[in-house]
């Protein structure tokens, strides 16, 4: 078992690895200040406050991806319930997917001034059309078949949504969702930088202004390090939520 | 109990699938349906069942129209019985899922569902998935969520098509034996009836009306009160025949009769020369 993780760990890393000491070689010898060795970047990490920036930024991230999700999921099987709902919105949704999100910054800017609800509200308008619309596309595209059952056997109800067309949706909205969190990491950072009093955003910034590009790297590294533990957990609980799916998807012929 | 007048049916594309079907159902009576393929089996089950609306007809379940709405204690075996099975579900969870209608508690509901399995030969595969069983196995898990269900209208599309003929005639006896006592006396049907919509549906007294269709002529006949034969394009009642075999029938003994001899070979010419 140890043996398998520590292999598994090796032929997943060793490249990984040896991109991470070319560097630290390379940037050694190079001794060009905006290129620190990875080294010095994790020790400004641990050393510097950046880490204190974490906890307000993650807090937004998280918030408005589970404003957004549950919005989404929530609009989005009452759009895909109804066909005639669907018919008549989708263009304002294909609409509203199309707004490039950062452009809504100054808006919210000026409706909300700076700070947590003018970031929240980027996130959150931001992230919401990918679970919104793989909500109504999941809802709609329940197999014909389970339907009638439902209906056969007098499934109805909250019955019906909760054990028929939500887990038959759900492949599709946990999809929705991962694309959601990829999506809010990013807004989370811009609505910082563009106007924050903390977080990494707002870090980030300062460190600009004291032309410190350790700091700069810190952050970046720091971001990269979030994007990658949060999609990880998610995909552990997709796995487990979804388990059938993948068996089920696997065994048909 | 079950009442099909001039039922016809054309498909969204133009497709006349049934055309003028006429077809009385005493309560307690077991009807098999038999008809080549593409005849308008399924359809006319789906029209039954209130999910498919008939372009012109009329069917009454218990006296009350269906007019596309699902009839109460109406249970279906599904012809694609993989699709209709939920594969996010456990078998037991598929089994005992419409039995939440029943007002059933949990511990109840889990009670029958295993009842259930155990009838069709399934025991101890309940905490496993469907995806996990053979084709064979899953066909029993539909029949044992329509087995738990108790309905008083069973309607069943080839619903043995899967399994090997031992397992089949097993479950051919399985299904006369739990469709309850003679007509007019209670059957298992009785107890516990469902609250069906609107709490209105008292489950009639009796045994289960059921209509099966199957490919199998021998089967028709052997756990058929009657045979109806379809033909084919647009389908339409070419005979329909009383089978007046003793009860209870037997496997070997009913099979050697010259009743049966005789039913299963007018039954076969009839398929063979619409
Ligand atoms: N949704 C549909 N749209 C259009 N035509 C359909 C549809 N479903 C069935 N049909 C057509 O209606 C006819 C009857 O179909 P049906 O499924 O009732 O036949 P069946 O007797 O059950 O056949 P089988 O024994 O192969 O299951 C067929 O010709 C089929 O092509
Ligand atoms: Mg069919």
């Amino acid at each position: 078992m140890a043996a398998r993780a520590v292999r598994f760990l090796l032929l997943r890393g060793w490249l990984l690895a040896v991109l991470v000491v070319a560097w630290e070689v390379a940037a050694r010898r190079a001794e060009d200040i905006y290129f620190p060795p990875p080294g010095r970047i994790v020790r400004t990490l641990l050393d510097d406050p950046a880490l204190d920036a974490l906890a307000p930024s993650l807090g937004r991230l998280l918030l408005g991806w589970a404003l957004a999700g549950a919005v989404g999921i929530a609009v989005g099987v009452g759009i895909g319930l109804s066909r005639v709902a669907y018919h008549v919105l989708d263009p304002v949704l294909q609409f509203g997917r199309a707004v490039p999100p950062p452009t809504l910054i100054p808006l919210f800017m000026v409706v909300f001034g700076l700070g947590t609800s003018m970031q929240l509200a980027t996130i959150v308008f931001g992230v919401v059309w990918p679970v919104l619309l793989n909500t109504a596309d999941g809802v709609r595209s329940v197999e014909p078949v389970q339907l009638d059952t439902a209906r056969a056997f007098g499934i109805g109800g909250a019955a019906r949504l909760r054990y028929v067309v939500l887990p038959a949706a759900a492949p599709k909205i946990f999809a929705g969702l991962r694309v959601a969190l990829g999506f809010a990491l990013i807004l989370m950072v811009i609505a910082e930088l563009m106007g924050s009093g903390d977080g990494i955003g707002a870090r980030l910034n300062a460190a600009e202004r004291e032309f410190r590009p350790d700091r700069l790297w810190a952050g970046i590294l720091l971001l990269g390090a979030v994007g990658c533990v949060l999609n990880g957990l998610f995909l552990l609980v997709e796995r487990t939520v979804l388990a059938w799916h993948r068996g089920a998807r696997r065994t048909r012929t | 109990m079950l009442d099909i007048t001039g039922l016809s049916h054309r498909y969204d594309d133009g497709h006349q699938a049934v055309d003028d079907i006429e077809l009385s159902v005493e309560g307690g009576e077991l009807v098999s349906i038999v008809g080549p393929s593409g005849c308008g089996k399924s359809t006319l089950l789906r029209c039954v069942a209130g999910l498919q609306r008939p372009s012109a007809g009329r069917i009454t379940v218990g006296g009350r129209a269906v007019e596309g709405a699902v009839p109460p204690n109406l249970a279906v075996v599904f012809q694609d019985y993989t699709r209709s099975l939920f594969p996010w579900l456990t078998v037991r969870d598929n089994v005992a899922l419409p039995l939440r209608r029943h007002g059933l508690g949990r511990a109840e509901r889990r009670a029958r569902a295993a009842k259930a399995l155990a009838q069709v030969g399934l025991d101890g595969t309940g905490s496993r998935y469907p995806w996990q069983l053979s084709g064979g196995m899953q066909q029993r898990v539909a029949l044992a969520r329509a087995l738990a269900y108790r309905p008083s209208l069973l309607l069943m599309d080839e619903p043995f098509g899967s399994v090997d003929a031992q397992t089949r005639e097993d479950l051919e006896d399985l299904l006369l034996a739990v469709r309850g006592g003679p007509a007019g006396e209670g059957g298992p049907a009785g107890e516990g009836g469902p609250a069906g919509e609107g709490g209105t549906a008292k489950r009639p007294p009796g045994r289960m009306t059921i209509l099966l269709v199957t490919h199998d002529i021998d089967e028709s006949v052997y756990v058929g009160d009657r045979v109806v034969v379809l033909t084919g394009a647009p389908g339409r009642v070419h005979s329909d025949l009383r089978v007046d075999l003793p009860a209870p029938r037997d496997r070997v003994a009913t099979r050697g009769l010259p009743e049966f001899v005789r039913l299963r070979a007018e039954v076969g010419r009839a398929v063979r020369r619409p």
